[in-house]
């Protein structure tokens, strides 16, 4: 399809701007002012619609395709809770920074402050903040607490942050980028980070370990609560990532269990779209003698029931612009509200029996590295299918070929020829029956047409693309 | 309630392929003592009673208060095609494009947004959005850091405080050295700002406009830097683009900003973009997603995420950055609304802005007792300079539905009487000469 900018035809005007009905002003000084023309597309209302509702079109999304990617928890997005977030499209956030500004602002103030308590009674955490942007922003800012914890108590010798081999890549990323360097920790052979390699690595230089749970492979470690002590011994706190929280709703609380700071993805566990990419939201929590390293503001409640914005000074200052992805977690609190307690304990069970069964069913054609029960998501290798030169690309290219959105592969980097599977609670029983044959379909034609699985996708608009050229290229945007 | 369609018939016979019994039997692998001490949330609600909620909440949220305020968030109108098109759900519910066969509406958009950014900005070479203003200012900060290999970056007091905060803690994890210059007036301090630079500097972070709405010519310092070979990081606002100077024309190395004026509306704070483009030669050092053009086996062009090996998933701890979802949907309502006013309704809407902050200002400071204090140009905002404590006078003004500008005294102490007022398209005459004529009724009767 043409770029925009190739539609454009010069003098051609899209969306009137408004009228004027002050005095034109001077110009500016020549020192200031543009010279270069903002060459912009010159497209016709129209044109623009059609181009933008053509290009929708090729996207796979989870309104048009089961979309089980691993590890993002593609369920169902509620359309009222998309509604909902889009109420508050007019309010703009410096009203609550004004002086008796606040007052003006009650409604998402409430919103905010409710949000928090929510997740903190979820995840077992005393306070909560919403302000970090996604998952990893979060993680980044959890650091940056423990590290100003560390700091407080003069402990300055604690320059490591431990991770697992299965982590995500934003943990190891996340706690570089607050300033620590890494430890890695391998998998054992029972699927968890090997506690005996941790705590050899633990000493008292260790400022925290980060732990997914359940982790990337879909399991449940049941030795956090050993590891939380390990870790509290040593002097070093703990991280839980919480971005595979759908599994445990109601059931595990990562505060009871001993955690220290928690990050949970509003963007996958409770319900709001991912947007192609983004944006999500990445609030934390921390148990209580972390609340006051929590960045700057603070929405409070006054003994009068009215909610108040306030400096948070011994807090780590401030780690976006405003509350977080307002709109976002205005979606999110929506959605708990919405499910209650007993719904948001239906979406774990589900989400859970869902992905069983699809373990399941497939185990017979996929090799399965660890044949235990999984929680939210499971994790197969292609490795059989490559002794026919089969590899997870191909199988997830067959997939698109056959109107499923393909799993996470390659993720994560301890099991070759990953497929993470994914299937959340929102999926019927026939939809993931439908899923399943294409899987075996796939697993039948490596054995005895590999070439199909290498051809595809043929039904897409473009078939594979020469990733080495677009890195060779660099061409990132037209001329 | 939890929109789980299965029935418990569909859920025997899953059960059955399992070999379970129970669903609870699933959750067998973890441990008793391990299980949540509570779980203490309400019972769920209908659509009809949420919305209910919502609303209510939704009553009081200032929308009644004409906004003359901006401080890094501007209310520009947004043309109706934006929302729509953003509002497809092919768009809104997919992920970041993995595969990129069945994703090409959002690659080829975030291409063209890219090219959007690179355009407005000056510049060559742009990612595909990161989370907010301030976070963008932060990650060209570390960028400068990986690229020139030294630790002092000058941040110029004039930058939006806010922004200036986020980049101190950044830059604090890091050991990294933030030298802040503080403003002349309301305008950069140049020449101090010059001598800071040394051979050990590796950028000097700047902002057009400046937070107290001036717009300066940063050519000079762009050659002081280069001539110590640190870069210089221009924030700026993108409405303004269509007017003033761009970062590229001033010699900056690295562009940055809020994209949150395209086409994004206030929601309390989000969610916006944050934008970022540089020149060629920086493109492996820049964070997070960028999306390339390439061609497929039969030679047809498609888009692609390309060189991922700058990011997390696969450096891990030497990655660029952290940033994994980013703002996606928020970069293509930008790009949506770039589209959507084009080369010359762009031009226009910066010129709208420009003209009426000029006729603001002049109402305004013929207002007694008020002095303009902005030397220079300006683009949509601008500084007064009142006869008494403006942060007293802003809430007397907010019980009369007007928020009639940002006070300083919190960002900047010692200019408590000064009021950062912002102008956009979508204040009329009428409303201007409204809080003229509220301001001399608050400050003198
Ligand atoms: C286990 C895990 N941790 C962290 C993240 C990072 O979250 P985000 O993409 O919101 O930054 C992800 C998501 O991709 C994840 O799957």
């Amino acid at each position: 399809m043409e770029l925009i900018f190739e539609k454009s035809v010069s003098g051609r005007t899209g969306v009137r701007v408004p009228l004027s009905d002050v005095p034109k002003a001077a110009s500016l000084p020549e020192a200031v002012r543009r010279q270069e023309p903002v060459r912009l597309p010159e497209v016709g209302e129209l044109d623009l619609v059609r181009h933008y509702t053509n290009l929708s079109r090729r996207n796979f999304s989870v309104d048009t395709n089961f979309y089980p990617l691993g590890s993002c928890t593609m369920k169902y997005n509620t359309k009222v809770t998309e509604n909902a977030g889009g109420l508050f499209a007019s309010c703009h956030p410096m009203l609550a920074l004004l002086p008796g500004g606040d007052s003006l602002v009650q409604g998402p103030l409430s919103i905010v402050y409710e949000l928090e308590r929510q997740l903190a009674e979820i995840t077992g955490m005393e306070e909560v903040t919403t302000q970090p942007l996604a998952g990893a922003h979060g993680e980044m800012t959890g650091i940056m607490v423990i590290a100003a914890y560390h700091k407080a108590r003069g402990d300055e010798k604690r320059k490591y942050v431990i991770v697992p081999d299965s982590s995500h890549g934003t943990n190891p990323a996340s706690a570089a980028m607050a300033g620590y360097e890494i430890v890695t920790v391998p998998t054992a052979p029972y699927g968890d980070m090997d506690l005996d390699l941790f705590r050899q690595a633990m000493n008292d230089e260790v400022a925290a370990v980060m732990l997914t749970c359940p982790n990337t492979l879909g399991l449940f470690n049941p030795h956090i609560a050993e590891i939380c002590a390990i870790a509290h011994q040593g002097g070093a706190l703990t991280y839980y990532d919480g971005a595979n929280l759908n599994a445990i709703l109601g059931k595990v609380r990562p505060g009871d269990v001993g955690f220290d700071v928690i990050h949970v993805n509003l963007h996958k566990t409770f319900g709001t779209p991912h947007g192609g990419g983004g944006p999500g939201s990445g609030p934390i929590g921390v148990r209580g003698d972390l609340v006051r390293f929590l960045p700057t503001p603070r929405v409070v409640r006054r003994v009068d029931g009215s909610y108040a914005v306030e400096d948070h000074p011994e807090g780590i200052g401030r780690v976006s612009d405003f509350f977080g992805n307002f709109a976002i977690m205005a979606r999110a609190y929506a959605y708990i509200t919405m499910l209650g307690r007993e719904g948001l304990i239906e979406v774990s069970e589900q989400a859970v029996l869902n992905a069983n069964y699809i373990m399941a069913r497939l185990k017979e054609e996929y090799e399965l590295p660890f044949d235990q029960t999984c929680m939210h998501e499971c994790v197969f290798s292609a490795s059989r299918q490559v002794q026919n030169g089969v590899h997870a690309i191909d199988v997830a290219k067959y997939l698109i070929d056959r109107g499923f959105h393909p799993p996470t592969v390659y993720f994560p980097l301890n099991v070759k020829e990953a497929i993470m599977i994914e299937p959340t609670e929102t999926e019927s029983k026939q939809t993931m029956d439908a899923f399943i044959e294409v899987m075996l379909e796939a697993a039948q034609l490596a054995k005895e047409d590999p070439e199909r699985l290498h051809e595809a996708p043929v039904t897409t608009p473009v078939g594979r693309l020469d990733e080495t050229r677009a890195a060779r290229m660099q061409q990132v945007c037209c001329e | 309630m939890g929109y789980c369609p299965n029935t418990p018939d569909d859920i025997r016979d899953m059960l059955a392929a399992i070999g379970a019994a129970s669903v609870e039997e699933l959750f067998a692998p973890i441990p008793a003592e391990l299980r949540a001490k509570s779980f203490n949330l309400p019972p769920g609600m209908s659509e009809l009673e949420l919305l209910r909620l919502m609303r209510e909440k939704a009553a009081s949220c200032g929308a009644d208060i004409t906004p003359f305020i901006g401080g890094g968030i501007y209310d520009h109108f947004i043309p109706a095609a934006v929302d729509h098109l953003a509002s497809r759900a092919e768009f809104y519910t997919a992920y970041t494009p993995y595969q990129p066969e069945c994703a090409q509406g959002t690659l080829q958009a975030l291409y063209e947004y890219q090219t959007t950014i690179c355009r407005l900005t000056g510049m060559e070479a742009s990612n595909a959005s990161l989370y907010d203003g301030g976070t963008a200012v932060a990650e060209a900060a570390l960028m400068s850091l990986r690229i020139t290999d030294r630790h002092k970056v000058i941040l110029d007091g004039s930058v939006n405080p806010l922004h200036r905060g986020i980049v101190t803690g950044y830059l604090h994890g890091l050991s990294a050295q933030a030298v802040h210059v503080a403003p002349d007036g309301c305008a950069s301090d140049l020449a101090r700002l010059m001598s800071s630079i040394d051979d050990e500097t590796a950028a000097v972070i700047v902002q057009s406009p400046n937070f107290f709405g001036s717009v300066q010519d940063f050519r000079e310092l762009a050659q002081k830097a280069h001539d110590h070979e640190a870069l210089l990081i221009v924030s700026c606002y993108p409405i303004a683009m269509g007017l003033v100077a761009s970062p590229g024309e001033m010699g900056a190395d690295i562009a940055v900003g809020e994209g949150q004026s395209l086409g994004n509306h206030l929601s309390f704070g989000g969610p916006y973009f944050g934008f970022i483009a540089t020149r060629k030669r920086f493109i492996r050092n820049l964070p997070g997603r960028i999306v390339g053009e390439t061609i497929d086996h039969q030679g047809r062009r498609g888009f692609v995420l390309t060189l991922q090996a700058r990011e997390q998933h696969i450096k891990r701890h030497k990655a660029t950055s952290n940033i994994c979802s980013n703002q996606s949907l928020c970069a293509l309502r930008g790009l949506i609304f770039c589209a959507s006013l084009g080369r010359k309704g762009f031009e226009e809407l910066a010129q709208l802005n420009y003209d009426k902050a000029q006729y603001a200002k002049s109402v305004l400071a013929a207002v007694r007792g008020v002095d303009l204090l902005n030397s220079g140009a300006t683009f949509n905002e601008f500084t007064l300079v009142l006869p008494k404590d403006a942060a007293e006078v802003v809430q007397r003004l907010l019980d009369k539905g007007m928020a009639a500008g940002v006070p300083l005294g919190q960002y900047y102490p010692g200019m408590e009487r000064a009021l950062v007022v912002t102008v956009t398209e979508k204040r009329t005459k009428d409303e201007i000469d409204r809080l003229a004529a509220l301001l001399e009724e608050v400050l003198w009767s």
